[in-house]
């Protein structure tokens, strides 16, 4: 691809040679115009396609900048030299006036954006618990027997939340019981109370960590699942499908996921719980003089059954804060293919942020309630 | 149900997106047994007012009477006895795609009636044999092709047998030869049902076949603009956008395509 440029009194003429393919580089004509030797002013641009070859939008492109150059600088475009097609390409690109559309919002105030911001999370505040009630409504109704739940959904839940989470629970927890019993190893050797670490590893698990591990985990495995898989129903119209035929997509879609959920929080509770301390024994053994009967009979000694059930409590409490925030927000998606990772996103933010405040505020309950 | 009264009956509809309105004043009966064509260009608000008709939507002013009970004011019970008497087929089918598509057709059966489940699997055989998927009962949305789903999803649109059905851009995504063989299917429905349906279209071919009467929205004047039977609303257009419609005539000089004719409405 070639450009020479020839002047004759005010008219330029760009003689175009050899293939023009897209993928070279494209001479720019702006750069062309700047380099030639300073002459008359010109009043005219022409072209010469005697020598040009092949050619595909890469001429074209080239042609828009000589064809732009000349309405900015009011210079007259000839294009009769030119390919029959290649003008009239040219000349579509100009069959509609350029329209100027202003998508930018003006730029708001501070103030005004915060309070924009403001009502947006309040509306979806808003839509959350009016979420929130309708899923209360619809277990009401299950526990009245008035709704025909797809137990089919439920066990897949089920399924997917034992044998499918055992693994990431397992590995969790045992590090989290290693941890901790690292952790009370260090402190508790210096004041030679390392017997105590049964205590803590039990108390730790028990009480804080299986439950909270869990839940973190699942809001990120299960949690985001719920909210993509929601989210994609909505894309393909599947919820709305489910709404003109009358039948509740909470009943149908949003019960059996938070019901399996409700089930398998609590168990996988007990087992991280459990792996957890076999965890903790593991180092407390390795590490500090401590037997295996000395372990056990700390933890039996400190260990109630109240630290256990209180757990279990923040495990089942847990599983209902997931499967509801990936419910919503999967319900709650917009329609194109980024919405869903948003939704997925968002709902595991969500369901950690839920998780962790609610495992503060039942601490506290319980520090009241002397559990 | 009253034979004379109409079945759907739409007054002074206004729909809105957000502050920006779509269409406005949109006022027409669809006749008991008729198949009704909501007709316009790309962005012009068909589907969205089929979104209206089906209750999906909320009218932003009007009302929207459903055999002469206005869908907003309706409560739980009342809603879905009104749904059970309609049927949607969606542009892309929507089946429920973790369902076969047996249990997708039985799911409505299963919801409205009190049949036992040999009962369903007979209605669900016969639904989907004829639609042409007998054989195809224990298949996934997932397993078969686009003109499969979208008679499957007929299947499970009639299941009940519904006094209304909506059609989606029935011929969207189809080779001309599947669409219409769809769009015999809808008359055959309406000839031995008596069933009443309305279908969204851009389809001049398909709205010349099936149509009964058509519903022209303009997407510049934002309100309906013609009402009546495709054939005479060619041979008389009540405006130029209709006349260009029907007639297919982009209305540019012919080299030049007239952009302003694809290009969806700003705010």
């Amino acid at each position: 691809m070639q450009v020479e440029l020839r002047q004759q009194g005010d008219t330029l003429t760009a003689a175009l040679t050899g293939d023009w393919e897209s993928g070279d580089a494209t001479p720019r004509f702006v750069r062309l115009l700047e380099d030639r030797a300073a002459g008359h002013a010109l009043r005219t641009i022409d072209f010469d396609a005697s020598g040009l070859g092949a050619w595909d939008s890469s001429l074209l492109t080239f042609l828009m900048q000589a064809m732009t150059y000349c309405e900015t600088h009011d210079l007259e475009f000839r294009n009769e030299s030119l390919p029959q097609d290649i003008a009239r390409l040219l000349q579509l690109s100009r069959a509609v006036p350029e329209k100027k559309i202003d998508r930018e919002e003006p730029e708001a105030s501070p103030v005004a954006r915060f309070g924009k911001k403001a009502v947006v999370a309040y509306e979806g505040f808003l839509a959350t618990v009016a979420f929130t009630g309708e899923v209360v409504d619809g277990f009401t109704r299950l526990i009245l027997r008035r709704v025909r739940v797809r137990w089919r959904d439920f066990w897949v839940v089920v399924q997917s939340n034992s044998s499918g989470a055992l693994p990431i629970v397992t590995l969790i927890a045992f590090l989290m019981g290693v941890i901790i019993s690292f952790l009370g190893a260090v402190v508790l050797r210096r004041f030679g109370a390392g017997y105590y670490v049964s205590y803590l590893v039990g108390y730790g698990m028990l009480r804080e960590m299986g439950a909270l591990m869990t839940g973190i985990i699942m809001a990120g495995r299960t949690g985001a699942g719920f909210a993509a898989e929601l989210g994609s129903m909505k894309i393909t119209e599947e919820i709305d499908a489910f709404k003109t035929l009358g039948i509740s997509p909470i009943d149908h879609l949003v019960l059996p996921r938070m019901l399996g959920l409700f089930v398998m929080m609590p168990l996988l509770t007990i087992y991280a719980d459990f792996i957890g301390i076999i965890g903790g024994a593991i180092v407390a053994l390795a590490f500090l003089d401590i037997t295996v009967t000395q372990f056990i009979t700390g933890l039996l000694t400190a260990v109630t059954l109240g630290d256990g059930l209180l757990g279990l409590f923040k495990g089942t409490v847990f599983g209902l804060i997931i499967g509801l925030a990936g419910c919503v927000k999967g319900m709650q998606a917009g329609s194109d293919a980024g919405a869903v990772g948003r939704a997925a996103t968002s709902a595991v933010v969500m369901g950690i942020t839920l998780i962790i405040a609610a495992n503060a505020v039942i601490d506290w309950l319980a520090v009241l309630l002397e559990v | 149900m009253d034979a004379d009264r109409p079945p759907i009956e739409v007054k002074g509809l206004t729909m809105k997106y957000g502050p920006l309105v779509v269409m406005q004043d949109l006022t027409f009966q669809v006749r008991r047994g008729e198949v009704f064509v909501i007709m316009g260009g790309s962005g012009s608000g068909k589907s969205t007012l089929l979104k209206h008709l089906i209750g999906l939507k909320e009218p932003a002013e009007g009302v929207i009477l459903f055999d002469g009970e206005d869908f907003g004011e309706a409560d739980a019970k009342a809603r879905k006895a009104i749904l059970r008497r309609m049927g949607v087929l969606y542009q892309n089918g929507a089946l429920w795609s973790g369902l076969t598509l047996e249990e997708n057709v039985a799911l409505p059966l299963e919801e409205y009636t009190s049949l036992d489940a040999e009962a369903i699997g007979e209605v669900v055989s016969l639904k989907l044999a004829l639609v042409g998927l007998r054989g195809f009962e224990a298949f996934y949305p997932s397993e078969i092709s686009g003109g499969m789903r979208k008679r499957a999803a007929l299947a499970r649109a009639t299941a009940v047998d519904p006094e209304v059905l909506f059609f989606d851009e029935p011929s969207s995504g189809l080779d001309p030869i599947t669409a219409s063989r769809l769009d015999d299917l809808i008359l055959q429905l309406r000839a031995s049902f008596g069933t009443t349906i309305v279908v969204v279209s851009h389809d001049l071919a398909s709205i010349f076949k099936i149509a009964d009467r058509a519903l022209f929205l303009d997407i510049e004047a934002r309100t309906m603009t013609a009402l009546g039977s495709p054939v005479e609303l060619r041979e008389n257009p009540p405006t130029e956008e209709v006349r260009r419609f029907l007639t297919r005539n982009s209305g540019g000089d012919p080299p030049v395509p007239d952009f302003d004719r694809m290009r969806v409405p700003l705010p």
